[in-house]
Order: structure tokens, then C-alpha cells, then sequence
């Protein structure tokens, strides 16, 4: 994973727009937050290879960054966002990680399940 | 006590190494055969190596690897990877996860199992796979179940469940131990636990030389 490029990230969102993709989108503060310290409330939600179609999608702010996809009936999402997969032509695999490294936050849209 | 037929069975990978790794190096060394069940590869991990290696993409892949890199540094003979959801343990259909516990149980015969202790292992992985065993074994009839050892650290579960029974020295065992923790690189390399300098021996003695265990209590 490397740093954010928002040009880049905004060409993959521009390339898969428009079709069947398969999306993974997830936040969490970890099964332990509240273990190590119980002011926390650990939450944490996540959804896999739900099916979806985007008309328009953009990456917004100066980092982390915000990505948002508009669909026919909704939106897409996600703040946090701080790394990207840089390999992937085909998807797009987005992820934000806090000052430990633990990922937080992560936006993954594929043509194929994942 | 010598142990001939270990089953350890625990929900990650990683979930062997600050806790137990010691005490299976001690029981391979003195003879006895292991197998490790391990439920999920961790797929699910918020940890992916600092400066970030893994992705969610990835990760299973590389959990997988760290697992066998951990199992060889210990010794362990036998890893079977069961092929779970991570973080889904405790919705999964219990029929399903107490079958493939009860079928392990049945073609091992273990003298010894080791889970962590349902309620008192925060995660709530752990403690749906402490219950799923905890379940299963208590179907056996009294006299054929084996013992069972169950790791706990949750806030206040001395309270609950009293102080652990079993405490293993392994100081003999803190190079298997360490190289099993270090083989978690995606997961461990966090300051937060292995201390941002090299701990000298008497340090490695004081933090990992001691494991610790409940013995689950049948009501009778």
C-alpha cells in the first residue's frame, strides 16, 4: 500500500464506473478498543461483495481523503482514507490507517468478487 | 505432566503466541503430538504491518504464511485450518462449528485441549470458540473427555473465575516463543508489545517466561 495519490485514485473511479462491481466497505475501532481503554466504544460495521453500479464517484479533501460514489438510488461513502493499493489496474482498493498503522477504515470495489 | 495428544483449538493467528507458544515447545519437547485447529486465518485483522505490507486483499494470504512460520517455530506437527469467517465465530450455526470440534475430537483423542475461556477472552471470537469447545467436549461422557486448559485476560476475570490452576515455566522455551511471536510480522511489529528496544534475557524471562491456564470445571 502506498500513500494516497488522489489523480490516481480518481482515473481507477473513473474507470469502473458505469458497471457490476462488487463492493467491500468496512469501519472499525477493533474488538479490543474498549479492553484498552474503556472510555472506548468499540464499533464496527462491514459488507462484503454487496453488488453495486456507480454513476459518478470522487476522492475530496487533502488527506486523508474522502471518497464518495454516487449510485442510482444512494451513495457510497467513506472518510479516513489514507493508503492505496498502487499494483491494482482493476480495482480499486482504498484503505485508511491511524498513527499505529491499524487499518480503520477500507473502500474496495472490484469487477470480480472478492 | 506429560502430555502425549494436544488439540489446541483458537479462532486467529497470532492467538498462540504471547500465551501458550512456551507451553506446547515445553510439551513437543518432552514427547507429545499437536494439532492445532485453527478456526479463521484472520482475515479480518486491523494490522497490516507498519509501515502498511498487507491489504484486506492480501492479508489472508499472509496470515496463512506467518501461522505456518509460528507452528514450525514451536514445533507443532499438525495445523489444520478450518476455514471459519473471521469475526463471525459466534453467529455461525453452532451445529456446523461443534461438528468439526466433535470430529477432531473424536479422530485425536486428545489427553489435552486448550481454547480460550468462554466470557473472559474479550474478543468475541475467542469466546464463541472457548464455548463451541467448551460445548463440545461436555458431550463427551464425563469419564472420556480430556482436560481442558483454557487461556483468559479479560478486565476483572479473576474475579469471576478465581486465579488460573496451571502455570507453566518456560524460560527453556522463550526462543521458540519469541520466533512464534515474531512470525505474526503483519500483526507484531507494534511497539506496543515487543518494546521499541531489544529486551535483554531477563527481561524475555520476566514478560513470557510464565503461562498460565484455567482448568475448565464440568459441573458434576
Amino acid at each position: 500500500m502506498q500513500l494516497i495519490q488522489p489523480i490516481k485514485v480518481q482515473q481507477l473511479i473513473d474507470k469502473l464506473k458505469d458497471q457490476e462491481l462488487y463492493v467491500h466497505i468496512e469501519q472499525t475501532t477493533g474488538a479490543y478498543a474498549a479492553h484498552m481503554d474503556s472510555s472506548k466504544h468499540p464499533a464496527s460495521s462491514f459488507l462484503t461483495n454487496a453488488r453495486i453500479r456507480y454513476s459518478h464517484g470522487a476522492i475530496s479533501g487533502n488527506g486523508p481523503y474522502r471518497v464518495g460514489l454516487k449510485m442510482t438510488h444512494g451513495w457510497v461513502y467513506s472518510e479516513g482514507l489514507t493508503h492505496y493499493e498502487d499494483m491494482e489496474t482493476e480495482r480499486l482498493i482504498l484503505a485508511g490507517h491511524d498513527s499505529q498503522g491499524k487499518l480503520i477504515v477500507a473502500l474496495q470495489l472490484s469487477p470480480k468478487p472478492f | 505432566m506429560m502430555e502425549q495428544r494436544i488439540l489446541v483449538v483458537l479462532p486467529h493467528p497470532d492467538d498462540e503466541a504471547f500465551g501458550l507458544s512456551g507451553t506446547l515447545a515445553m510439551h513437543i519437547h518432552n514427547g507429545a503430538q499437536v494439532t492445532y485447529a485453527c478456526l479463521t486465518l484472520g482475515e479480518m485483522g486491523r494490522n497490516m504491518g507498519i509501515p502498511p505490507f498487507a491489504t484486506r486483499v492480501t492479508l489472508p494470504a499472509i496470515r496463512k504464511m506467518e501461522l505456518e512460520s509460528s507452528c514450525q517455530a514451536i514445533g507443532i506437527q499438525d495445523l489444520r485450518l478450518l476455514g471459519f469467517h473471521d469475526k463471525m465465530i459466534e453467529f455461525e450455526d453452532q451445529n456446523v462449528l461443534d461438528t468439526r470440534i466433535g470430529e477432531l475430537l473424536k479422530e485425536l483423542n486428545p489427553s489435552l485441549v486448550v481454547t480460550f475461556y468462554p466470557g473472559y477472552s474479550v474478543h468475541p471470537d475467542h469466546d464463541a470458540c472457548g464455548a463451541a469447545v467448551i460445548r463440545t467436549v461436555g458431550k463427551l461422557p464425563a469419564s472420556e473427555r480430556p482436560v481442558v486448559h483454557c487461556l483468559a485476560f479479560s478486565r476483572d476475570h479473576e474475579q469471576a473465575i478465581g486465579k488460573p490452576d496451571v502455570h507453566y515455566d518456560v524460560r527453556a522455551f522463550l526462543k521458540q516463543k519469541v520466533a512464534s511471536i515474531e512470525s505474526h510480522r503483519s500483526q507484531f511489529q507494534a511497539a506496543e508489545l515487543l518494546g521499541k528496544n531489544e529486551l535483554s534475557q531477563q527481561e524475555l524471562e520476566a514478560r513470557f517466561g510464565t503461562e498460565r491456564f484455567w482448568t475448565y470445571r464440568y459441573p458434576s
